[in-house]
């Protein structure tokens, strides 16, 4: 297990250094004017310019700037936005909604995912086995923001059943954490289904069948915890997606989170305070997908022995 | 199913045998199973080749038959919108604003008072182009990487498959709304270049998957018997990748490819309904739903047929995927 993480970790660090330089060298080193876009449709202000060249030392070469750049990261400095507060502070102040969303959203994708994949796999062929396979379908094709503005007008407009835009509450999170996991729950319910189907044929469910213990006990115990590691890999990888999701939804159900942030920025042109955000967010899924492969290690033990 | 950063051998065999049907089925990077090479055997024992297999099979299936149908209809709405519609998607009349469908107009009016069925026909050319068009250039820049890395071998791969994973590490639309921050089109920007923009936005990110696809079938493959021979015979590196290489590793490409296909429309209209995609003039189903969205409680008819037609698209890319998958996969024979 020692072994595992210490390795997981010295993978971990080169794809860091090479993906955060990548966004660096993507916002402030490709050919052409760096401020051409940054400042929206005016020119930017000499000033403003003066401060990012000196912020994100636009002056050294680039691997110098890169390292200064790292080292302000590391140090909790995310730069400031174009009116001049700190990204960081608001930052802080946006994630929590952010990361409770996102939660939520991960909460309904895996319980009724893993219900309907449950329901679908264990009587392959059936009516629920089809109504699970085309409902997914129809989910999965209709894009996030679509199934967004639908829900808002429908549950929150028509009906009255979720508030249409976010009062601060967990409540009003509901309606936006459903319509951010509904994408992954098809994807979740159809792996779990794919899964407990291939499991369900194999060998040791067959004895334990045989040696007479209860179908719940075949399914719930035996078939299910194995069918359930790939959807914790899924969940992990799927997390990026979840916060592109959220800059859509957030800016659909108006949620101050850091997704709300991007949205806003991107209508105001505000092309530092994006990257900066958005930046942010790629190093958090970066941390999340290591903390899904040492998840990964702790439930199968054989990973953990290799 | 392919992690990050899990190189293949840690991937227990029943996940990766479980993956095999849900994860072709992923319309988000990263969830196509890693491919084998396909046919090489397969032949040798049947006097058929797996393309003519796999290509007698679609014929019979009835989701193909349905999703190319649809896939038909939109290519030709794509390239010649006239024939579909007579109306100007241009010629708007601000007294006909948001007015909803009737006799005249199916589709109703969007704010600018455009026939809205003109506008979502028009609409189909900007979604299939952004999508063929980065699709076409994933595979390429992928299928050249993945060879090279997978061929050459020793230090060459290495560098090549990190410089991969780092390119994966990156969430595709969250990195797509970086690159089209730094580039943003504004209106006075030519059609062609904002589509470009994000094409190129979506392309940077985008070929890792078949970049690891390639990869993995060709060192499976450079082992071969045949490409041995043909070694032995004196064949150079060019022609053994491509009269051995390449036939054998084309399958599983090809299926990500359809797949991947209808996830590059759904990112081309969030980006745009974002309002950092594609730009007016450039007519798109993202700006569209975007410009219904402050009108939605009173003129819904403005999200309901570009968001139909955006859906269906999508619909008709994932069926085809599905149906050319299980074409390809010999073990479902």
């Amino acid at each position: 297990m020692g072994r595992y993480v210490v390795q997981r970790l010295g993978q971990m660090v080169p794809v860091v250094i090479g993906t955060t330089f990548l966004i660096y060298a993507l916002v402030w080193a490709l050919p052409g004017d760096p401020f051409a876009a940054k400042c929206g449709d005016r020119p930017c202000p000499q000033r403003y310019i003066d401060r990012m060249t000196a912020e994100y030392n636009l002056d050294d070469p680039l691997p110098l700037a890169y390292l200064k750049y790292m080292g302000n990261l590391v140090t909790g400095d995310f730069g400031q936005t174009f009116t001049g507060a700190s990204i960081a502070d608001e930052l802080l102040q946006r994630y929590p909604t952010t990361l409770q969303l996102t939660a939520l959203a991960i909460l309904v994708e895996v319980v009724i995912g893993i219900a309907a994949g449950v329901l679908a796999g264990i009587r392959r062929g059936g009516f629920l086995d089809n109504l699970v396979l085309v409902s997914t379908l129809v989910v999965v094709s209709i894009p996030v923001f679509v199934t967004g503005l639908l829900a808002q007008i429908m549950f929150g407009v028509r009906l009255g059943w979720f508030p249409v835009t976010s009062d601060g509450s967990l409540f009003s999170l509901v309606l936006p954490a459903i319509v951010l996991g509904s994408l992954s729950l098809a994807f979740v319910a159809r792996l779990v289904r794919a899964n407990l189907v291939e499991n369900l044929r194999t060998d040791y469910v067959r004895t334990a069948i045989a040696k007479g213990l209860t179908r719940q006990r075949v399914i719930g115990v035996h078939t299910l915890r194995n069918s359930l590691i790939p959807v914790v890999t899924f969940v992990g990888a799927d997390f990026g997606g979840l916060l592109g999701g959220a800059v859509v939804v957030e800016g659909i159900f108006n949620i101050p989170g850091v997704g709300n942030m991007i949205f806003r920025g991107i209508n105001a042109h505000e092309g530092g305070t994006v990257t900066a955000a958005v930046t942010v967010l790629v190093l958090v899924f970066l941390l999340v997908n290591l903390v899904v492969d040492l998840l990964y290690a702790v439930l199968d033990p054989r990973i953990r022995h290799v | 199913m392919s992690r990050p950063t899990i190189p293949d051998q840690v991937v227990p065999p029943p996940a990766r045998a479980g993956g095999r049907r849900a994860a072709g089925r992923g319309v988000r990077p990263g969830r196509t199973r890693r491919g084998r090479p396909r046919g090489g055997g397969h032949a040798a024992s049947t006097p058929h080749s797996l393309a003519g297999d796999a290509w007698r099979d679609l014929r019979r299936s009835p989701v193909f038959l349905i999703s190319a149908a649809i896939i038909v209809v939109l290519v030709a709405m794509a390239a010649a919108p006239g024939l579909f519609t007579s109306t100007d998607p241009e010629a708007c009349d601000l007294a006909f604003s948001r007015q909803p469908p009737s006799a005249s107009a199916w589709f109703g009016y969007d704010l600018q008072g455009c026939d809205m069925y003109a506008r979502t026909v028009y609409g189909a050319r900007a979604s299939i182009l952004v999508g063929v068009l980065t699709t076409i250039g994933i595979a390429v820049v992928g299928s050249v990487i993945g060879m090279i890395a997978g061929y050459h071998g020793g230090w060459l791969d290495t560098l090549l498959s990190r410089v991969t994973d780092m390119f994966f590490a990156v969430p595709m639309l969250l990195g797509a709304i970086i690159v089209l921050a730094t580039f943003p089109s504004t209106v006075q920007t030519p059609a062609w270049q904002t589509i470009g923009k994000v094409v190129l936005a979506l392309g940077v990110l985008g070929w890792t998957t078949v970049a690891r696809l390639m990869r993995s079938t060709v060192i499976q493959v450079k082992q071969a018997e045949y490409v041995q021979a043909a070694r032995g015979l004196g064949a150079g590196s060019r022609r053994v990748l491509l009269r051995h290489v390449l036939p054998n590793a084309v399958a599983p490409v090809v299926v990500y490819s359809t797949i991947i296909l209808g996830v590059f429309v759904v990112l081309e209209a969030t980006l745009s309904f974002l309002g950092i995609g594609l730009r007016p003039p450039v007519i798109s189903w993202g700006i569209a739903i975007s410009e219904a969205r402050a009108y939605i409680r009173q003129s819904p008819h403005m999200l309901l047929f570009p968001g139909a037609f955006l859906s269906v698209t999508v619909l008709a890319f994932i069926m085809l995927g599905d149906a050319v998958r299980d074409a390809f996969d010999p073990r479902l024979r």
